[in-house]
């Protein structure tokens, strides 16, 4: 293998590739090739390195330096100070917000320094599209291990010993279920990875599989040798190309270098594993109704018992695990039980990855130990609410999940904790709100999604969905009524009580959750008719503050209603009667002049 | 065999029953919508809930299967009053015209609404509106009634075996549609319409015939093929108004075009109640009325007619000359007695039937 | 066409495909799902009409119409909604001058969609013009971007 002095592994996850990352790539090896430095230097593309809020970002090894927003301007700069002269390029480096002193490596800064990278442990180190790359990295050792010196009795105690849980979001033992399918006569089981990570605000499954595939394909491979399956399916949301395109290179190369297909490693285990795209609609998340998706149906959930692992795809024992449950596997078997359990609490062990957004200073994707603080989690990793706000909730579980409020901060991050306080750990979405949030509004925002999602087969959730809708829209445009709030409670635990599937039991959840902190801002929507956060726009009314106004007209002329009147130079005034409230004029104003109440 | 409690009271069943079927040989009332027989589950409606000991929450009785020594309440307050919320779910997407409807008085929903009282309803809202309308003279489709039970989808692809129909679109907007949602075009056995618990399927010629007022149900036999399908023919006024029939008869309550929606030559002006002889010649011009070439006869004088013509046309061509073909329609008797009189008395072996093509 | 469909059924009994595998592989061929393309396919697979068309209407990749020479989506993910996605829509939609429960414009130069989560939450909120994803939108770079899109005579992205 060739030797260079720096490898630059430069993230090209999705967020970091579309903030301009190739057009870096380009301007990197023309400056290097430039200054004779191509046989020194080599620059590897990686998958997300996570900390997306500053992309685009690059690591540069054996160093650690961690450089974030580059520029293609700041480039012959960077090679000219780093690579020639032997001083990391401090503007591009990160600095710590208060005391601006910059932080030369990666480990120091604290969003990473939080974290415990067992999922994510190759994350921004490996090219994702070289197989050898992940085997330098201790890869496919564990499924040589489990194939050749394992049972299929002592894996699934393995992973049963671990206490690891399903990374999906209900949280099932995750080597019970594996024992059940084994436990199941039949000629025929299948291995299915739920890719289809449908929760808008989650992205740690889309990451793993562009970043690290083969993890995932590892993790399947000795859940093949554990049920005595033959036959896998990942499935992939149709949204998600690059990481299709990524698992596609990975399942190549390995059925190239034969471990996949027929008698692997030598091993006489024969698994062959296929990848099947979603067509676009979020309850195939489900585990019924992703199977019927992959026998080529209409995605609709069917009621449990049987459960898959009795009866699952084609009626035959499945056992059905999402991304970052397999990723999980690899290091359990190498490293045994005990390493996976020195982690988490009582009831939930190991890490678990979170897509922390909203209102943070740093949004990415984060993995940390169950049983960390909510607190440690926002203000440590996710650096605080930016612009100095104050915090108002944390939402978590996706649209099946609650908002978690402040008294709530010291909770330790478990399964059981958060379906305490009314939410789910679900897939790990993290969305932080702050004061400038509402409420009624963000869960309006979730039963919209829930609503339009419904598969439309039990009437709880059909119907349900959209009258629970309904009611929040009348609030949030001024027309509640007395009584709508105890409906809201009443409609919600009766669909949650009857729904066919885990979609239609957990969509009243936001609106509950909220309703049971954040009773007092419905109230204020209905009985004020306020939007106590300013941001339900029925509920607003625009006017120009007089003393910010300069008369610049931009806001007249940006009016579609042509509510604004003012003469040039002179304060202008809106007229509520014509105004739509569409609040152009709030984001056209470079003044602040605009107010909204 | 397997024995649970239901509601205190025991019963043993087969292995693969589920807990509605056992409640059923019970005789204990679970409200269903969804459920059929015939068909295979669903669980979509909701109404089926029951309370299992050791199941956390209330479990659709039409899918779960039964087990040894389990326990099942199949009503409580909690349990109605979510049966209740559900109903009322659904009625408020549901047009409240029973007033008119081809179904009042015949109707799963309404008999459902009747028995939870449910007048108010907390969850007015939007509703969905389709206003398009089938162009066929049989199966009169009024999608804004439909529950979306499915029992129609599944009849048509489990038990006919044509798929002409198929859930289409998801959530509130679900609806049960034709390919490219176009009219219609199968073959009209109408089984959907036998299954519909609701007036979203009905017979475009039931229209205004009456419902269940003055309404006499005579049982008879299918007279268009052999098969032999018991029919319950539905008489108002001494006119058949619809045709319909029921599980427990030998063609299980399945009916096809012909038996559903072939009863309008019963009533039909056209229809032959008097014999009629060929008044005018065969020629090859064109005639303008075909009625006026006939005239009516006694039966003596058809009858008598008829077998002067057979005589002379078997005197002067011989027996080989003659052809019988006789109708699916008539009973088996009666086919045995015409390729008698067609071999024993013409003489010949030229005798057929319409059902061997 | 014809050719194009054979093609696809080619593919279809190489791979074990599905009805659903036909119809995205229909999808990413003419941008939409053709009745007589799915009338084909019926009748060499024996498959129902009814169930290829129940399954185009569910999944919401799949689209009846054609769609418009540029097809701009807007993520509607949590992340992106915290930002203000909404307005990004209601913008282009002004923009646009587009009537309620209609996605592309009489010209059929654009089609407006949304999609639950691209994923990349990280720079909400998030926009694709034509299948590029473009973060941290505002209304006004957004159509800046789209007044690009209009000078450019011809289009490379979605020709055909």
């Amino acid at each position: 293998m060739e030797r260079f002095r720096a490898n630059l592994l430069m993230c090209a996850g999705t967020s970091c590739v579309s903030c301009g990352t190739m057009n870096i790539r380009d301007a990197l090896k023309e400056e290097i090739k430039n200054r004779g430095l191509e046989k020194e230097i080599k620059i590897v593309l990686t998958g997300c390195n996570g900390y997306c809020a500053q992309g685009p970002v690059m690591v540069v090894q054996p160093e650690g330096i961690f450089y974030q927003s580059l520029t293609v301007e700041e480039i012959p700069k960077l090679v000219e100070e780093h690579f020639l002269k032997g001083r990391p390029y401090q503007k591009l480096m990160f600095k710590e917000p208060e005391k601006k002193i910059a932080i030369p490596t990666m480990n120091e800064i604290p969003f990473f320094k939080h974290q415990v990278l067992r999922v994510l442990r190759n994350r921004g180190l490996i090219d994702p599209e070289a197989l050898e790359e992940y085997i330098a990295r201790d890869g496919y050792q564990a499924a040589a291990k489990a194939l050749s010196q394992m049972t299929s009795g002592e894996i699934v105690k393995v992973v049963k010993d671990s206490g690891l849980r399903g990374r999906g979001g209900a949280g099932f033992p995750t080597g019970l279920k594996w024992e059940l399918a084994l436990r199941t006569k039949s000629d025929m089981r299948y291995v299915v990875c739920n890719g289809d990570e449908g929760d808008p605000g989650a992205f740690m499954d889309r990451s793993v599989m562009e970043a690290d595939p083969h993890s995932v394909i590892e993790g399947m491979i000795i859940c093949a040798k554990a049920i005595e399956s033959r036959k896998g399916y990942i499935y992939v949301r149709s949204e998600y190309p690059l990481a299709v395109k990524r698992l596609q290179i990975a399942i190549d190369h390995c059925y190239e270098a034969g471990l996949l297909g027929k008698n692997i490693l030598g091993t006489g285990v024969n698994f062959d594993l296929k990848i099947y795209q979603g067509a676009g609609a979020f309850v195939c998340g489900e585990e019924t109704a992703l199977m019927r998706s992959i026998e080529g149906k209409r995605g609709i959930p069917r009621a449990r018992p049987p459960f898959p692992v009795h009866q699952g795809l084609w009626d035959q024992p499945t056992v059905l695990n999402n991304v970052e449950t397999f990723a999980n596997i690899p290091p359990i078997i190498l490293n045994g039980a005990d390493w996976f359990s020195s982690l988490g609490t009582d009831m939930s062990k190991g890490t678990k990855v979170f897509a922390l957004t909203g209102r943070v200073k740093n949004t990415g994707l984060i993995e940390v130990p169950l049983g960390i603080s909510l607190k440690k989690i926002i203000y440590d990793i996710g650096g605080g609410i930016e612009s100095g706000r104050s915090f108002k909730a944390v939402q978590t579980g996706g649209p099946s999940g609650g908002c978690i409020p402040e008294k709530f901060l010291d909770l330790e991050v478990d399964y059981e904790s958060l379906a305490q306080v009314g939410s789910i750990m679900g897939s790990g979405g993290m969305v932080v709100l702050d004061e400038t949030d509402c409420m009624v509004n963000t869960a309006k925002f979730f039963l919209e999604f829930t609503q339009a999602e419904s598969c439309g087969k039990c009437i709880p959730c059909r119907i349900g969905t959209k009258r629970l809708l309904e009611i929040l829209n009348r609030v949030t445009s001024g027309n509640g009524k007395e009584g709508d709030v105890e409906l809201l409670e009443e409609l919600g635990q009766d669909i949650k009580a009857t729904s066919l599937c885990g979609l239609g039991l957990t969509a009243p959840n936001p609106v509950l959750s909220t309703i049971r902190y954040f009773r007092n801002e419905y109230e204020a929507h209905i009985k004020d008719k306020k939007c106590p956060a300013a941001v339900c726009k029925e509920l607003l009314i625009y006017s120009v503050l007089e003393e910010f106004c300069n008369g610049c007209g931009a806001c007249k002329r940006a009016c579609p209603a042509d509510a604004i009147t003012g003469k040039r130079k002179k304060i202008h005034k809106i007229d509520s009667e014509l105004c739509v409230k569409c609040g152009t004029c709030f984001d056209v104003c470079k003044f602040n002049a605009i107010k909204k109440q | 065999m397997v024995t649970l409690t239901i509601d205190g009271r025991k019963v043993t069943v087969r292995k693969l029953s589920t807990v509605l079927d056992a409640a059923r040989k019970l005789d204990i009332p679970i409200p269903t919508l969804c459920h059929h027989p015939k068909l295979s589950p669903s669980g979509a409606c909701r109404l089926c809930i029951v309370e299992i000991t050791n199941i956390a929450r209330p479990v659709t009785a039409c899918t779960i299967l039964v087990s040894e020594g389990m326990k099942v309440k199949t009503t409580s307050p909690y349990l109605e009053r979510l049966r209740k919320t559900t109903l009322e779910l659904l009625l408020s997407d549901h047009p409240n015209d029973c007033m008119i409807c081809e179904r009042a008085g015949d109707c799963t929903l309404q008999e459902l609404a009747y028995f939870y009282g449910i007048r108010e309803n907390r969850f007015e809202g939007e509703r969905r509106l389709y206003t398009k309308r089938d162009e066929n003279p049989f199966i009169k489709r009024e999608p804004e009634k439909c529950i979306l039970c499915g029992r129609c989808v599944k009849i048509c692809n489990e038990v006919q075996g044509v798929s002409a129909i198929d859930f289409g679109y998801r959530g509130f907007n679900t609806k049960i549609c034709t390919p490219f949602e176009k009219d219609l075009d199968c073959e009209f056995c109408g089984q959907c319409v036998a299954v519909c618990p609701t007036g979203a399927l009905t017979g475009t010629m039931w229209v205004q015939k009456g419902r269940q007022q003055d309404v006499r149900d005579v049982d008879t036999l299918c007279p268009y093929c052999g098969c032999g399908c018991s029919l319950t023919l539905h008489v108002r006024r001494n006119e058949v108004i619809r045709v319909s029939s029921s599980e427990d008869t030998i063609n299980e309550g399945w009916l096809c075009a012909k038996g559903r929606f072939g009863y309008g030559f019963i009533n039909s002006p056209d229809r032959l109640t008097k014999p009629l002889i060929r008044t005018a010649p065969k020629t090859s011009s064109l005639i303008a009325h075909y009625s006026s070439l006939f005239r009516e006869a006694s039966w003596d004088e058809a009858l008598d007619y008829v077998v002067r013509r057979l005589k002379s046309i078997k005197d002067s061509y011989g027996p080989d000359s003659i052809a019988g073909l006789s109708s699916a329609r008539c009973t088996n008797e009666e086919n045995y007695l015409f390729q008698k009189f067609i071999r024993a008395v013409i003489g010949t072996h030229n005798v057929d039937h319409c059902a061997r093509y | 066409m014809e050719a194009a469909l054979e093609k696809i059924l080619k593919t279809y009994r190489e791979k074990e495909g599905n009805v659903i595998s036909i119809l995205q592989d229909l999808e990413e061929t003419f941008g939409y799902i053709p009745e007589n393309a799915v009338n084909w396919f019926s009748k060499k697979l024996d498959i129902p009409e009814s169930r290829f068309y129940g399954i185009t209407t569910f999944y919401a990749q799949f689209h009846l119409k054609p769609p418009g020479k540029n097809v701009i989506i807007v993520c509607r993910g949590t992340a992106c909604h915290v930002k203000g996605s909404d307005r990004l829509i209601s913008g282009l939609r002004r923009t646009f001058n587009l009537p309620e429960g209609e996605d592309t414009t009489a010209d059929r130069k654009f089609t407006i969609e949304r999609v639950a989560c691209v994923g990349t939450c990280g720079m909400a909120p998030v926009a694709l013009i034509n299948k590029k994803v473009h973060g941290k939108m505002t209304s006004n770079k957004l159509i800046k971007e789209i007044k690009i899109l209009e000078v450019k005579k011809t289009d490379t992205n979605n020709e055909g």
